[in-house]
């Protein structure tokens, strides 16, 4: 049953991905000896998860329909959002902060349609 | 880092003994990836990804933050060279990870480091650079390191395919809310981060640039905003240690 309904582009973008993560991992191995990088660039890295995420998360809770920012609290994903900061927060535990915040997700959502 | 295969005291675990010892030693680890597996799975439908382009992603990709970065521009329809430019700005830290890593491959056959580099990800590297740095003369480290990776692996691919089955089992998942479920993950991951002025600093930046540039052609606006972010990380870090540097 795998591959079903791959898509060429798919292919694509699971082989670039394979290709890069492994290259990364890898890239140092051959060499001996050891590997200093220099400071800011450690630094830098440290940055970069929180950085990518959040910049994927604002836009997909701000701008739900893709184009228009929508800062209204009738906005479910803002909702969502500031409840699963706010749990998060308080809580620090990853699965509570998901399911929670998905079900303030939900309420908002069903509330707003039926409202 | 003293190689200490020379030691008189050397201890003679076996192969075996030390790859169950590896694997029982990620075990919080694995049980902490479980519903990040299950839950990429589950959403690949609701993002547009196929069958097959996640379980691939979990198979031959397998690092998790960036398969659910990857799933989320998909989701939005990012062209696929993006999103392999992407996983390497998202997984670039692991080259830290094998930097580390050097002195204890070194002396290791070339299709052990090809294996072992494979299945780098953050959980196994955190638990094997332990085991590495304790100097009790064992020789042999490779195998807990690999019983690591292959529990850590077959855990994330496994639960990759529940959340899969899940998905294709119950296809009204994506009504109940799953399309919210990625950003409230990744809210859950970035908040741990939250600890300093220049960790905030990166991420309102990046968050602000993200709105600004979003814009961009070929959603370079994310890399925009992870550049503005990272960038904004570092400089801060640096005036604050600047500011208390007479030491």
């Amino acid at each position: 049953m795998f591959g079903t309904g791959i898509t060429l582009s798919e292919i694509y973008m699971v082989a670039g991905m394979a290709l890069v993560t492994f290259g990364i991992r890898y890239i140092l191995f051959p060499a001996s000896g050891r590997m200093q990088f220099p400071k800011w660039f450690e630094k830098g890295l440290g940055y970069v998860p929180p950085a990518v995420l959040t910049a994927i998360i604002v836009p997909s809770v701000l701008m739900p329909d893709g184009k228009t920012i929508d800062l209204n609290l009738d906005n479910p994903y803002l909702i969502g959002a500031i409840a699963a900061c706010i749990i998060g927060g308080v809580f620090k535990n990853l699965l509570l902060t998901i399911v929670l915040s998905m079900v303030v997700f939900l309420g908002a959502q069903w509330f707003f349609a039926a409202g | 880092m003293i190689n200490s295969s020379d030691t008189s005291s050397q201890k003679k675990n076996s192969a075996v003994s030390l790859f169950f010892e590896g694997a029982k030693d990620t075990f919080p680890l694995v049980v902490g990836a479980i519903p990040f597996g299950i839950i990429f799975g589950a959403l690949a439908d609701t993002a547009g990804l196929s069958f097959g382009a996640a379980m691939g992603m979990s198979l031959f990709v397998f690092a998790g933050s960036s398969q659910f970065v990857a799933m989320g521009l998909a989701a939005s329809g990012t062209p696929w060279p993006m999103i392999v430019v992407t996983t390497f700005v998202v997984n670039l830290r692991h080259l830290l990870y094998s930097a580390t890593m050097m002195p204890f491959y070194k002396n290791l056959p070339h299709a052990w480091k090809m294996v072992l580099a494979f299945g780098l990800t953050d959980e196994t590297f955190a638990v094997a650079v332990t085991r590495y740095g304790k100097h009790d003369g064992v020789t042999g480290k490779h195998y807990y390191n690999l019983g690591s990776m292959v529990f850590m692996y077959l855990n994330w691919n496994l639960c990759t395919l529940i959340g899969l089955t899940a998905g294709k089992t119950f296809p009204e998942i994506s009504r109940w809310g799953l399309d919210f479920a990625m950003p409230a993950t990744f809210i859950g991951i970035v908040i741990p981060y939250l600890v300093s002025k220049p960790m905030w600093a990166a991420v309102v930046t990046a968050g602000t640039v993200s709105i600004l540039a979003h814009g961009l052609q070929h959603k370079l606006g994310l890399m925009a905003a992870a550049l503005a972010g990272v960038m904004a990380g570092v400089v801060c870090e640096k005036l604050f240690s600047d500011k208390k540097k007479e030491r």
